[in-house]
């Protein structure tokens, strides 16, 4: 079984976001960037089942500028078998992403995706459905434990009432929640040895697909703040202001 | 053209928040029809007409639609699609888990997690876990937009008498099957709609000692809620999880206890009206988003909270 993972690079998830002052979007000069979080998960479950011996071989992809190839070469080192970087500049929408990584899926002939359940930065939560769409393939979303079982997974997804396992046929997509797994950190000799490992560079304009945005940005701006609240000295005090001041309880 | 919204509903009810994106819908524009994809769905159905806001409804039956998995309800609502010009539902699993397979095969840009709708084609919407706002324009023919319940009312519940209108079936998706699902049940509110949410973080230190939030729930019909820290801890299940991840509730009264006030967590509560938090460390974050801080040990004060509660003699349900 042959899996592939996407991964995307955002700004760090500790960072404290700062709206640009013209309104085009959000600061990212000299900001820290990092895998997204839940692509971390993607990654470290493929990993786990090729070290269970159900999988035969992980390769790692992003779409993005030239740098988005750190998050290729982070999957490397934390035990992905080589990479592939879809060079694109500028941000591309979810459904860009998801026609490329089809292209991707066309020529790689995996017997599973594997990525995010959603980027914490456009916080969109489309590439997997919208990928398992024009594959055809089932989709598991938000998956908390995946069980692989010849050709099929039993994968236990997070939905708003609680828990729902399904059942699904390979080829699949499975988009991963935080809960999935615990990443691991990569090892120095591994982050060395990670650098040996092949990427192959395709620039976007090559795999014949239409990214044009079909969404305007109008307008990014801060969200409206918080008037600033009070320390209260004690529990009763707490009480009497609920009760009397904000009047809730 | 109309709107579509597709409805959220356990087969025998509409879940509430299919009243929010109905409203959400009818911002859009004032002819909204509703498709219920489910099978023995038929009560539902019937609720959904009495919405005033529903002017027609379309109902599709099949056993494959008991479980509402995407990969069977999207070929309905693609199919629907042509005569409308946007397609509507909530941001939440569901429509998080159906509305993009719906976009893809229509090859629409999703417009997701709206707050605002501005006009036909603009929308608000949060980016960066909501420490940004966006305002998007689709130039799409046909737009796919889910909405954050908690940011549009519920409509009116009854009234409405639109017409049921049965549509054909589509075929199976065989490839995914369906195995079971664990509802947590309980007889709190529900998360997404309490009046007040009392939540616990990693400084409750075990699952037992959110016997004392719940002591303070259930005194003031509130709805229990848990960071992501608490959640993984194992202390509570995940349909407690409020923030980015999780659940975005917007209650009167948001009462945070042991929680930091991580910018994930911030995320899903602080347009809460009434922001209480409870903390022993005084620098944590979540101080700056609470109306009304106390510095304290959880352990002492949770008592104390339920002593001066049981002193009220009146509290608001």
């Amino acid at each position: 079984m042959k899996i592939l993972v996407a991964v995307k690079r955002v700004i760090d998830y500790n960072v404290q976001i700062r709206v640009k002052e013209d309104g085009t979007g959000v600061v990212t000069e000299n900001v820290k960037m990092s895998t997204n979080p839940p692509d971390d998960n993607a990654i470290e479950e493929a990993v786990k089942i090729k070290e269970a011996g159900k999988a035969t071989e992980v390769v790692a992809v992003t779409v993005g500028e030239e740098k988005a190839q750190e998050t290729v070469r982070k999957a490397l080192a934390v035990g992905a078998d080589r990479g592939i970087h879809v060079k694109v500049d500028g941000i591309l929408e979810p459904l860009a992403v998801s026609k490329i990584l089809q292209k991707i899926v066309d020529k790689e002939k995996p017997d599973l995706v594997f990525m995010g359940k959603q980027a914490i930065d456009d916080d969109c939560n489309q590439t997997g459905q919208m990928l398992s769409a024009l594959l055809n393939w089932p989709q598991a979303t938000f998956a908390s434990k995946i069980d692989v079982k010849d050709n099929k997974l039993e994968v236990t997804r997070e939905i708003d009432e609680g828990l729902e396992t399904i059942e699904i046929n390979v080829p699949a997509i499975v988009t991963c929640d935080l809960r999935l797994n615990e990443p691991r950190y990569a090892s120095l000799p591994n982050i060395m040895k990670a650098k040996k490992k092949p990427i192959e560079e395709i620039a976007a304009s090559d795999l014949g697909v239409d990214v044009s945005p079909r969404l305007e940005q109008l307008k990014v701006e801060e969200p409206p703040k918080r008037k600033a609240g009070i320390k209260v000295a004690n529990v009763a005090e707490l009480v009497q202001k609920l009760k009397n001041e904000a009047k809730v309880i | 053209m109309a709107v579509l919204l597709i409805a959220e509903h356990n087969n025998k009810e509409l879940r509430p928040f299919t009243l929010n994106a109905a409203t959400a819908a009818s911002q859009i524009d004032s002819d909204v029809h509703a498709v219920i994809i489910g099978q023995n769905s038929a009560d539902a159905a019937k609720q959904l007409s009495e919405l005033p806001v529903v002017k027609k409804v379309l109902s599709v039956e099949g056993a494959h639609y008991e479980n509402f998995t995407a990969e069977n309800f999207a070929p309905v609502v693609v199919k629907l699609a042509e005569n409308y010009s946007h397609i509507v539902c909530s941001a939440n699993t569901f429509g998080k888990n159906l509305m993009p397979r719906i976009a893809a095969h229509l090859d629409t840009s999703q417009v997701s997690d709206i707050i605002k709708v501005i006009s036909l084609d603009t929308f608000l919407r949060p980016i960066y876990a909501g420490n940004a706002f966006a305002t998007i324009k689709s130039n799409d023919a046909k737009k796919c937009v889910t909405i954050r319940p908690t940011s549009f009312d519920p409509c009116e519940s009854t009234g409405g008498s639109a017409p049921i209108e049965k549509v054909d079936a589509s075929e199976e998706f065989s490839n995914t099957k369906f195995i079971k699902r664990e509802e947590i049940k309980s007889d709190r509110p529900e998360l997404g709609t309490a009046r007040i949410v009392v939540s616990g973080g990693r400084g409750m230190q075990s699952g037992d000692n959110f016997k004392l939030i719940t002591e303070i729930a259930d005194k003031l019909g509130a709805a229990i809620g848990a960071s992501r820290a608490a959640v993984d801890a194992g202390y509570i299940s995940n349909d407690h999880q409020v923030g980015q991840t999780g659940k975005v509730v917007v209650p009167d009264l948001y009462i945070a206890v042991g929680i930091s006030g991580a910018i994930q967590h911030l995320a899903g509560m602080k347009e809460s009206k009434v922001i209480v938090a409870i903390n022993k460390d005084g620098e944590a974050p979540i101080f700056s988003v609470a109306d009304y801080g106390l510095e304290a040990d959880l352990f002492e004060a949770l008592p104390q909270f339920m002593e001066e509660l049981n002193k009220l003699n009146t509290i608001q349900k």
